[in-house]
């Protein structure tokens, strides 16, 4: 489908130099339709991360806010010394430069234990089938996965769900405790609390610090789409990138001793396919689409000394599609036309760059993340109707967006390091939308003056609510299929293999029985060092055949037959 | 006896020099996923910070020591106008002290791997192996340093070093050997054991020593292509 084009509104892109193009699959989560149901950490967790020793790494999460976030107190760069901070005006990642790095190799002091996330654990659930006959009803204790012995539950990825725990709780979030300290007494008490949901999965960053730390060089950007990914044959297991994402989107693999993070599902967006988080998102609110954006411009971006500023100048990396110079310069650089068309068609374009309405998660770490959020407008809406007032009266909302000093100040805290302009501008231009598409739901006449309030005229502000509202599959998720480029400074990269299947690793077949949710012998399980691959080569065999012959319905987009449901026609074609 | 002699000290080292590279080549080959150092830091950091970089730092104080008094003759330093009961003060002091710290890391490390139960659970086959060979080592390495601080004690510059390089001469000095106390052939004895150990346990890590990170770019790129070509090549 091709919609008509917007008027433009990235800067500078006409008047500055067009260095080094680069192109970017990028995400933006629509965060007032998250319903919190956590089925994209789960598809997420069955397709990546459902192997021992990855038993409490979460690729996807969905954090409740106010809360702790996974792992706990992520946020707070001051403990974990995560992303980047600036020295003397140049970038150094916080946990220090390369020689402090390599001293610090032995024992990370950064890096986050089991407790700062949780101790995965299962279930005796034997125990109910093979306990003896009686009068009490057997129970399934629980029982650590990490060492086999009994376990208490204490935590979990998700243990302050929905405010869960209270005031008490609440309050070791990060983000409050920085509106404390600059004066902001939040009511955590649940009659005056906000809250709202945080899906989380690494930002795939234009300047990722967790590269930056690794002493291996085995986490790399790739050219072609920005994706960032953990060569398992390059890693070394130094454990560096853990600390140094001050997101906590890289997490170690216990039992291979590797790092693995979050691949985008780069295999389906290969394919044009968009991640499984995406895909089976049940509020429909994730966006996918292709930035382009000038790689000379990032590493200045990333070092304004405001950082305030950083929002505005991360705009400022971005390209305008439409823009003929830019389109040329993108061919040039050897980005494929089919990329360009579809950059121009980006609902994630659209939403980061003319409507203005994402923002990203904490620009402030300065690695420049490239998942974007429309912040939500529901607690100001709840706000205003529990006071028995129209959630939906123009006036009362703009009034509520300013009034609502709590809200405001929180989501800047997460989106605009602070700065609360760019987080009331969005959440002005959601509300004009609401207002403007009510009254011509209740068959009233536009309302254009609201549009202009905000800076739209009435054909972008019904374009973007269809964005927003009805946007069907393919105008939500708009990815080109792979190619292959060049690598910008041939010193800067290597070029050895990917290898994801390792034993254990992110691409290995599951073994039988080798899941987490079914408990290994505690002792020994590392056993056989070197010469493992064998055995997984036979493991890819026997899950290669129990597979084979299946429909994969998380690839079906619910239209037409999925591939393979019905057996092959004798020649070989399809049915 | 003299048979035994020329096997443990003119035969076995170049037995065990070609398991070293050997076995160290077919690990890469065969089992570049396995070479990583296996952290356990997620599972207990307490201790770790303790007795890893105590450990590490010791060791490396001790390898640098054992290149000194090794590899470079006697004849060098006298030449160079340091003497004898200085060279040895030092050694006694420095080595001694650069021992101590390896040996007060490894047990930290080693109480943690016994006390500490996700620790244990983590232990390999190798790793027990390899520890009380590594613990062995390091104490009789100590012992024969501290009887380096008696009164005209043995020299070994003067016999464990000289068949040391007579090794890499292709020319095993057999004799210079066999005049060595015990402890001396022992550390010697073990420590050619944890070299056979080592393509074949965690120890691979110190081949990785990440020293290209400080030449390298913050920042690497790579194309979709360098790896799918790569992986193609490798399954
Ligand atoms: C060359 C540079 C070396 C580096 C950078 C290095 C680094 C490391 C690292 C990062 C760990 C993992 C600690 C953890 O998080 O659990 C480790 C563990 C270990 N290293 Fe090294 N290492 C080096 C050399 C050596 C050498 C030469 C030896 C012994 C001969 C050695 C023996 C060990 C042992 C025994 C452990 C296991 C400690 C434990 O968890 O109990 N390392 N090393
Ligand atoms: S969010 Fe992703 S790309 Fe960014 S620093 Fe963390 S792991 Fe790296
Ligand atoms: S699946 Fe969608 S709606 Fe459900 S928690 Fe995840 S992001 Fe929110």
């Amino acid at each position: 489908m091709t919609r008509t084009p917007h008027k433009h509104s990235e800067r500078r892109s006409g008047s500055a130099p067009i260095g080094r193009v680069m192109a970017q699959v990028a995400m933006v989560m629509n965060l007032d339709k998250c319903i919190g149901c956590h089925t994209c950490s789960v598809t997420c967790k069955q397709t990546w991360t459902n192997r021992a020793g990855t038993e409490y790494a979460w690729f996807n999460n969905v954090e409740t806010r106010p809360g702790q976030g996974y792992p706990r107190g992520h946020e707070d760069q001051d403990r974990w010394k995560g992303g980047w901070r600036l020295k003397h005006g140049r970038l150094v990642p916080r946990s220090g430069g390369r020689a402090r790095r390599l001293a610090r190799l032995f024992a990370n002091p950064e890096l986050p234990t089991l407790d700062d996330y949780y101790e995965p654990w299962t279930y005796d659930y034997e125990t109910l089938t093979s306990a003896p006959l009686g009068d009490d009803v057997p129970t399934a204790r629980p029982r650590s996965l990490i060492n086999g012995a009994e376990t208490e539950i204490t935590w979990g990825p998700n243990w302050d769900d929905d405010l869960g725990g209270g005031p008490a709780r609440l309050a070791a979030d990060p983000v409050l405790k920085q509106l404390e300290r600059v004066g902001q007494k939040v009511r955590l008490e649940y009659e005056q609390a906000f809250m709202f949901y945080l899906p989380r999965i690494c930002e795939h960053c234009l300047n990722p610090s967790c590269v930056a730390v690794c002493p291996s060089g085995a986490l790399y950007k790739r050219i072609e789409d920005g994706i960032v990914l953990v060569d398992q044959d390059r890693c070394r297991g130094w454990r560096m990138c853990v600390s140094g994402c001050p997101y906590k989107k890289v997490y170690f693999n216990h039992r291979t001793g590797k790092a693995e993070k979050c691949t985008l599902c780069y295999p389906r967006i290969e394919a044009g396919e968009p991640t499984v988080c995406s895909e089976t998102c049940v509020g429909r609110l994730r966006y996918l689409g292709i930035m382009l954006y000038d790689a000379d411009r990032v590493g200045r971006a990333a070092a304004v000394e405001d950082e305030q500023e950083l929002y505005e100048a991360q705009l400022d990396c971005f390209l305008d599609p439409h823009d003929p110079e830019v389109a040329r310069a993108a061919e040039e650089s050897g980005i494929p036309h089919d990329w360009v068309t579809a950059a121009r068609r980006s609902p994630v374009r659209a939403l980061i760059s003319d409507y203005r309405i994402a923002l990203p998660l904490h620009p402030e770490y300065r690695t420049m993340p490239m998942v974007w959020y429309v912040p939500p407008l529901s607690p100001v809406v709840e706000a205003l109707s529990k006071d028995g007032h129209d959630g939906e009266d123009p006036a009362n909302l703009f009034g509520a967006i300013d009034a609502l000093r709590i809200p405001l100040e929180y989501l800047a805290g997460l989106f605009t390091a602070g700065d609360t302009g760019p987080v009331e501008a969005a959440l002005c231009r959601l509300a004009a939308m609401r207002s403007y598409m009510r009254r011509i739901n209740l068959g009233q006449e536009r309302d254009c003056s609201l549009a202009a309030a905000v800076g739209l005229d009435a054909e972008r502000m019904e374009e973007m609510y269809r964005l927003l509202a009805l946007a069907k599959y393919e105008e939500r998720y708009v990815i080109p299929t792979s190619y292959t480029g060049q690598v910008p400074d041939p010193d800067a990269a290597a070029d050895t293999g990917c290898g994801l299947d390792g034993e254990g690793g992110p691409g290995m077949y599951e073994r039988p029985g080798e899941t987490f949710h079914a408990l290994a012998p505690a002792v020994g399980r590392q056993d056989g060092e070197g010469g493992e691959n064998e055995a997984d080569e036979e493991d890819g065999e026997l899950a290669g055949s129990a597979t084979r012959g299946r429909v994969n319905l998380l690839n079906w987009d619910g239209r037409g037959r999925p591939a393979g449901l019905f057996p092959r026609r004798r020649g070989g074609e399809r049915a | 006896m003299n048979h035994l002699h020329i096997a443990l000290w003119g035969v076995l080292p170049y037995l065990v020099l070609a398991l070293f590279v050997g076995g160290s080549a077919w690990r890469y080959r065969y089992d570049r996923f396995g070479f990583t150092t296996r952290s356990s830091q997620l599972y207990e950091s307490r201790l770790l910070r303790v007795g890893g970089p105590l450990f590490h730092y010791g060791l490396f104080l001790v390898l640098g020591g054992h290149v000194v008094g090794l590899l470079i003759p006697e004849g060098l330093t006298d030449r160079l106008g340091v003497s004898e009961g200085f060279y040895h003060l030092n050694a006694l002091l420095v080595g001694g002290a650069a021992g101590l710290a390896a040996v007060a890391g490894l047990a930290v490390l080693l109480w943690r791997r016994l006390r500490v139960r996700a620790v244990r659970a983590a232990t390999s086959r190798s790793d027990r192996a390899v520890y009380p060979v590594l613990l062995a080592v390091l104490l009789a390495g100590l012992t024969a340093t501290a009887s380096g601080a008696a009164a005209g004690s043995y020299d070994y510059r003067l016999g464990v070093s000289v068949w040391f390089r007579s090794l890499f001469l292709l020319d095993p000095d057999v004799a210079a050997m066999r005049g060595a106390p015990l402890v001396y052939q022992l550390h010697a004895l073990l420590a050619m054991a944890l070299f056979g150990l080592w393509p074949f346990s965690r120890l691979v890590h110190a081949f990785a020593a990440p020293l290209g990170y400080l030449a390298r770019p913050y920042i690497v790129y790579r194309s979709r292509a360098s790896s799918a070509a790569a992986q193609r090549g490798a399954r």
